[in-house]
């Protein structure tokens, strides 16, 4: 199906009196996914969001329940958020994100209430990358700037319109409900034009931090870091978060936020006693966590190279480097 | 499927000072609901969020054994902020409890076999209930020979104090207390625990042994262990990690690709040798 550009402000109010609509908004010079209130305010003319969205359906705070002691026990309201949303024209490396926090918020015992509830409700609608930014390396890990991956609706944009694709059951359905003008053009010539230049090898990597958690490359990988977590927070598929009471006296609410595995803190006995003790197995463990614990257990890379923690890092310490220099050295080397 | 993050609530029917240094409290809770209490079924060595209501939860492993019908029991140190407020909370008031959590020590898999249980100082709770569980008259008959090890640093800090001198009297547990300094209120063994274990050398054949407490205890008796015969598979442990949402999703406390939450906190030493060493 296709929408011309002129029409979509059109189709994206309609689409509003049924949903809370997300879509990138220029604000300050910065593109951010925000919840819009016209579709005049969409700016799908750029590389990607300065922070990720995953923050839509896993807030960087947000309210668990709340709770107040009474005379004869105590009273808790859970909190659900239950509202129907679209997330429109998010890059393709951000909705594979969420195939990666779908696995991580559940497991064969448990699942995420919160974030499987917005999820559910949730119609993603990813948007082809034409012109891929130069710290992209997306196609290092296993996807592309046309992955499908996590979108149930696919946009590619033409010259003066937009191909719709519905992918999954759910993103048929809903553009089914818009009526829009049939059409399949020839994309192939956008795809091809689509470079990402920026790439990483991962062929035997997963093997080789099978074997080198020990190794002496761990000793000077994490120096440069200054243990900001800039690149946690920015990264759409870290998921860690914190748990904190806001309350006073019997009354309150238990508060979730975003917490990261390069903060000392994260780790901290109570006896004062830290498995992680400097940012040297802080960094083993973010590079772990990604391309080794989450392969072991989910058998996918927990990294969809949109390339934010390269871009922001004050210290221009850059994963794609450091993925590079494990792989150069010979296995067993210095254990 | 429930929302895994709720509390519910029990009540504080009592508020023990444990140790001489005032340091470890016992709390028994009681289940406020009924269906609360049937749903909750656990096996030595899980452990639960305990919540102070206005504080937060932290988690602790439940010492009180499921042959002990409507009560939870928790020996709690008193190092941070939940632990203070858990202290200072009085008999009557409600508490918040999720779980149980975690995995639990194999009770199937012991049935039939000796178990040999080693623990020192406060890493107690957890085999206080794996030791009542054993000797429930329901359950004693599926379990071979038990001996218990336990030392603290003087007899002060011994936790369940009353309940090692009814198990000293009994003839279907070897009951080995022991402290680093004697005094003169104590009357039985001095010495640390490793040589305690070299001392009572019980037999590794068809044996298990759980082994809990400080890290220097564990470093200087698992050689012995290894000496008498226990083979890494048959030698079973707990590990602690910082934790917030016991369920497996938060992140902080993996070992590895394993979390300590979710995948253990029981871990056999075979499983433990294959394990970075982030704990």
């Amino acid at each position: 199906m296709l929408i011309s550009k002129n029409d979509l402000p059109v189709l994206l109010d309609r689409i509003l009196g049924e949903y809370e609509v997300y879509a990138p908004v220029k604000e300050h010079g910065k593109v951010e996914f925000k919840k819009i209130s016209s579709g005049t305010q969409v700016c799908l003319q750029y590389s990607n969001s300065q922070k990720p969205p995953k923050g839509i359906l896993f807030p960087q705070s947000e309210k668990m329940f709340c709770y107040e002691t009474v005379q004869d026990g105590v009273r808790v309201d859970e909190i659900c958020d239950c509202s129907k949303k679209v997330i429109w024209g998010i890059r393709p490396c951000d909705a594979k994100s969420f195939t990666i926090l779908d696995d991580a918020f559940k497991n064969e015992q448990y699942r995420d209430p919160y974030y499987y509830k917005r999820r559910e409700n949730t119609v993603i609608v990813g948007f082809g990358c034409n012109r891929p930014g130069a710290t992209c390396f997306c196609t290092s890990v296993n996807s592309g700037p046309f992955d499908t991956a996590g979108s149930d609706v696919f946009l590619t944009e033409l010259e003066d319109k937009y191909y719709v694709e519905g992918i999954t059951e759910k993103g048929k359905e809903f553009i089914a409900r818009y009526q829009l003008p049939d059409g399949s053009p020839d994309t192939s010539r956008i795809k091809e034009s689509a470079v990402v230049a920026s790439k990483v090898n991962l062929d035997g990597l997963k093997e080789k931090l099978d074997v080198n958690f020990y190794d002496e490359i761990w000793d000077s990988l994490w120096e440069k870091c200054i243990g900001c977590a800039a690149c946690t927070y920015l990264c759409p598929t870290c998921h860690c978060f914190d748990i904190v009471e806001e309350a006073e006296g019997g009354k309150g609410c238990r508060v979730r936020n975003w917490d990261a595995c390069m903060f000392p803190l994260f780790t901290l006995h109570g006896s004062g006693h830290n498995p992680r003790p400097s940012g040297k197995e802080r960094v083993r463990q973010r590079i772990m966590h990604k391309f080794k614990y989450f392969q072991d257990k989910f058998q996918q890379t927990a990294c969809v190279g949109c390339g934010r923690c390269i871009k922001n890092c004050p210290v221009n310490l850059d994963i794609r480097i450091l993925l590079d220099a494990i792989q150069q050295r010979e296995s067993g080397e210095g254990c | 499927m429930g929302n895994p993050y709720l509390p519910m609530p029990m009540r504080l029917e009592k508020n023990f000072i444990e140790t001489e240094d005032k340091n470890i409290r016992t709390f028994t809770l009681s289940f406020i609901n009924k269906e609360d209490e049937q749903n909750f079924k656990y096996l030595p060595g899980q452990f639960a969020e305990v919540f102070a209501f206005g504080k937060g939860e932290s988690p602790f492993g439940i010492a009180s054994s499921p042959t002990e019908p409507g009560i939870l029991k928790f020996s709690v140190m008193k190092v941070g902020k939940v632990t203070t407020a858990l202290h200072q909370t009085p008999e009557g008031a409600v508490i918040g409890v999720r779980g149980p959590l975690g995995n639990s020590y194999p009770m199937e898999e012991l049935k039939g076999k000796n178990l040999v249980v080693i623990g020192g100082g406060f890493a107690f709770t957890t085999l206080r209930s794996t030791i009542t569980y054993i000797l429930d008259p329901k359950n004693r008959g599926d379990y071979g020979n038990l001996t218990v090890i336990y030392g603290a640093r003087n007899s002060g800090l011994l936790l369940y104090k009353e309940e090692l001198a009814q198990w000293e009297k009994r003839s279907d547990i070897t009951m080995v207390a022991t402290v680093d300094r004697g005094d003169e209120n104590w009357k039985g063994k001095v010495g640390f625990v490793p040589a305690m274990t070299k001392e009572t050398a019980p037999s590794a054949e068809n044996t298990y042994a759980v082994v809990c407490g400080p890290p220097i205890m564990i470093k200087f008796t698992l050689p012995v262990l290894e000496e008498l015969g226990f083979p890494p598979e048959r030698i079973i442990m707990a590990l602690e990690n910082r934790m917030k949402c016991g369920i497996g999703m938060c992140g902080r406390c993996n070992v590895g690709n394993k979390f300590v939450c979710k995948d253990g906190p029981v871990f056999t030493l075979a499983q433990l040798k294959t394990m970075p060493n982030e704990y």
